[in-house]
């Protein structure tokens, strides 16, 4: 029964990802389009790519959003690992309760209010706007996604590891370093990912924190194409889209082979008792 | 066996420093509580360890074994009490400063790093010289029999494997004190009996002091020169596995400690050296040694091990105590039997009785008449 073709099953599947990747697809397709009008079909090119990459103002926009993306990411991998650290491993002190539920905030709180709020602060403080309020910006709200990912993986996390590497003569920061990091490492660069890709999206909180200095390439696209979809738009999109694209294959792949390759190791061990 | 053998305790092992007076303890603890909040772990507990001894602590689940262990290698604080370690105290010297190491109940593999590096960590942290490492590693490897697998992940090898490198890795360092919480408890049965001897092999090999947590009572008796057994926080008993054996002091290690049949009653008469025990209206009473502790008529338990109790079809003609019944039970051994015989009141008497003839040929099957029969010093009297 289950594995039976079933006419239900083929409409929901071919419904369900036509809603998914066609507006994507499109996009992809119209990128390749000879045609400056975006809406009418001209013959094959790669003309648009080309000029892309000769459009000064897109290529500066490209490199501050790699700027504030790693940089941002950076910042929130070490204050959200951090964070999570102590909320787990920290035991009870005053206001536990409190922060672990406070840490999350950002994750519900509006884009638009958490983007005012900086504004705000920033002002207050006299910070001039540009790169580095950006990175502040993206830091403060994705640190709390790498802390949900680190806490997750410390949870599982065998305390006995950090106290026999105390017991071998570990100060508690060298157990933390040489044990406890290479372990939650995979977490950790999960939660970096995580952060640079939300930093690559973010258009609200970026349009809020940065000055006439700093734009990155979600506000430029915003902007262009409020003046008109062009074509060029539709070539740096379809860039984007792949090296996501490849990125989470890549790291999808490697991830499956290594857990095939752990569990064959791991039955042949057992094997030798 | 003359009565003397059997009274005169058991004899004395060459390596005793408990009983010399002079010995100084490598491990004391004064009187030691360890509250968690308002629950009391550990009680008033007061204990001496001494150098190159297998000392084991044996007791139930939840009785307090880890968090003594975890007061030994510094993850916890007594709340009150002093711990000292070769008359130093040690209660405010943090883990990594002390000269005592564990092997953790879960291994504690370090998953990142090889077998080999695994048990240079703690020597990397030490002031041994970059030079002598790799040496030192290499003996330990040989140590455990583990050359071959020097360059293995943990989770490559098996889980037998596994806890040889915990051990190598815990004795690398050639710590004073070697801690080995519930060390076995993952492995088969089979692998478990040998690696307690190897263990002991291991601790005589090096003169490490080991102390060892377990709830496996055959294990403690099996690796250990001494075993204090433990109860909700408190210490019951603290002797040798023979003493513990034959001479429980309470009602509680008798149980704990092997099988045994436990016969509520009173004390009726003490004499120079014998008392009676009352405790059935239709029954003889019976004579035992004297107790410690409990005067004339006062309730108490009688305690004696199967393997004490002889069954025969007719009363044996000079038997201080001979009880009769029927056969209720056998529990077929191969080497021996087990026979639970019940009494007239009900009362049923396990006996533990070698298979010297065929099974064909066995003296005695269910329903049987017999009686069952016991020395005057085959069993304790304790208190109730
Ligand atoms: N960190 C702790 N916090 C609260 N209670 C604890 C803690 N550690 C141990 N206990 C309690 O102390 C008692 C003894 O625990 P433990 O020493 O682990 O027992 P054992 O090793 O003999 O099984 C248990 O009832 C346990 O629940
Ligand atoms: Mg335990």
């Amino acid at each position: 029964m289950r594995n039976r073709f079933s006419w239900f099953n083929a409409t929901s599947l071919t419904l369900g990802f036509a809603f998914l990747y066609l507006p994507i697809l499109i996009l992809v397709v119209y990128s390749f389009n000879s045609s400056k009008l975006v809406t009418v079909w001209a013959g094959f090119s790669t003309k648009w790519y080309g000029e892309l990459f000769h459009d000064q103002a897109f290529m500066d926009a490209a490199i501050v959003t790699l700027k504030v993306g790693l940089a941002s990411s950076t910042l929130a991998t070490v204050l959200g690992t951090m964070a999570a650290y102590v909320l787990v491993r920290g035991g009870r002190f005053f206001g536990r309760t409190l922060f672990s539920g406070m840490i999350y905030a950002p994750l519900v709180v509006p884009d638009v209010i958490t983007g005012l709020s900086l504004l705000l602060l920033f002002i207050s403080i006299g910070l001039d706007r540009g790169i580095g309020t950006i990175v502040l910006a993206h830091a403060t709200f994705s640190m709390c996604y790498v802390s949900v990912v680190v806490s997750s993986r410390l949870v599982s996390f065998d305390r006995a590891l950090e106290e026999a590497a105390l017991d071998l003569g570990c100060t508690p920061w060298d157990a933390f370093k040489s044990v406890t990091l290479p372990i939650i490492a995979p977490a950790v660069i999960s939660g970096w990912l995580l952060a640079f890709t939300l930093s690559l999206d973010d258009l609200v909180i970026a349009s809020f924190a940065s000055g006439p200095s700093a734009t990155t390439l979600p506000m430029k696209i915003f902007s262009q194409v409020r003046l008109g979809v062009s074509p060029e738009i539709n070539a740096l999109s379809t860039i984007l889209i792949s090296i996501v694209t490849v990125g989470v294959v890549t790291t999808s792949v490697l991830t499956k082979q290594a857990a095939v390759r752990r569990k064959r190791q791991e039955q042949e061990a057992a094997k030798q008792d | 066996m003359s009565e003397d053998a059997e009274k005169g305790a058991v004899p004395t092992p060459a390596f005793a420093p408990w009983d010399d007076p002079q010995a100084k303890p490598l491990i004391r603890f004064q009187g030691v509580t360890k509250k968690f909040g308002e629950f009391v772990a550990i009680d008033d507990l007061s204990l001496d360890i001494y150098e190159r001894e297998f000392f084991a602590l044996l007791g139930p689940s939840g009785c307090g074994k880890t968090t003594l262990m975890r007061m030994l290698a510094g993850f916890e604080n007594p709340s009150m009490g002093g711990i000292t370690l070769a008359g130093r105290d040690i209660v405010p010297v943090p883990p990594n400063k002390r000269p005592v190491n564990m092997m953790f109940q879960s291994y504690a593999l370090f998953p990142h790093l090889s077998v080999a590096d695994n048990i240079a960590f703690g020597l990397k942290r030490s002031d041994m010289a970059k030079s002598e490492i790799a040496g030192r590693v290499d003996e330990m490897l040989g140590l455990v029999q583990l050359r071959k697998f020097a360059a293995r992940k943990p989770h490559q090898i098996s889980g037998g494997q596994r806890q040889r490198v915990a051990l190598a890795r815990a004795l690398a360092k050639a710590p004073k004190l070697l801690l080995l919480d519930e060390p076995l408890g993952a492995l088969d049965r089979k692998l478990r009996e040998e690696t307690q001897f190897e263990l002991m092999d291991i601790q005589e090999k090096l003169g490490t002091t080991f102390v060892i947590v377990t709830h496996d009572q055959e294990e403690a008796m099996t690796v250990a020169s001494r075993v204090a057994v433990m109860d909700n926080g408190r210490l019951v008993q603290v002797d040798t596995p023979e003493r513990i054996y034959e001479f429980p002091v309470s009602r509680y290690v008798a149980d704990f400690i092997g099988d045994v049949n436990l016969i509520e009653g009173r004390i009726e008469t003490l004499t120079k050296d014998c008392a009676t025990v009352v405790w059935a209206e239709t029954m003889p009473p019976i004579t035992a040694g004297l107790p410690q502790g409990i005067g004339a008529g006062e309730a108490c338990v009688f305690a004696i091990r199967p393997e004490k109790v002889t069954i025969s079809a007719e009363r044996p003609p000079d038997a201080v105590n001979a009880l009769p019944g029927k056969v209720l039970d056998i529990g077929y051994l191969g080497n021996m039997s087990t026979y639970h015989v019940e009494l007239a009141n009900g009362q049923v008497i396990k006996s533990q009785m070698t298979n010297q003839r065929r099974l064909a040929r066995r003296a005695f099957s269910w329903e049987d008449q017999v009686w069952v029969s016991f020395t005057a010093t085959g069993g304790l009297i304790l208190m109730a």
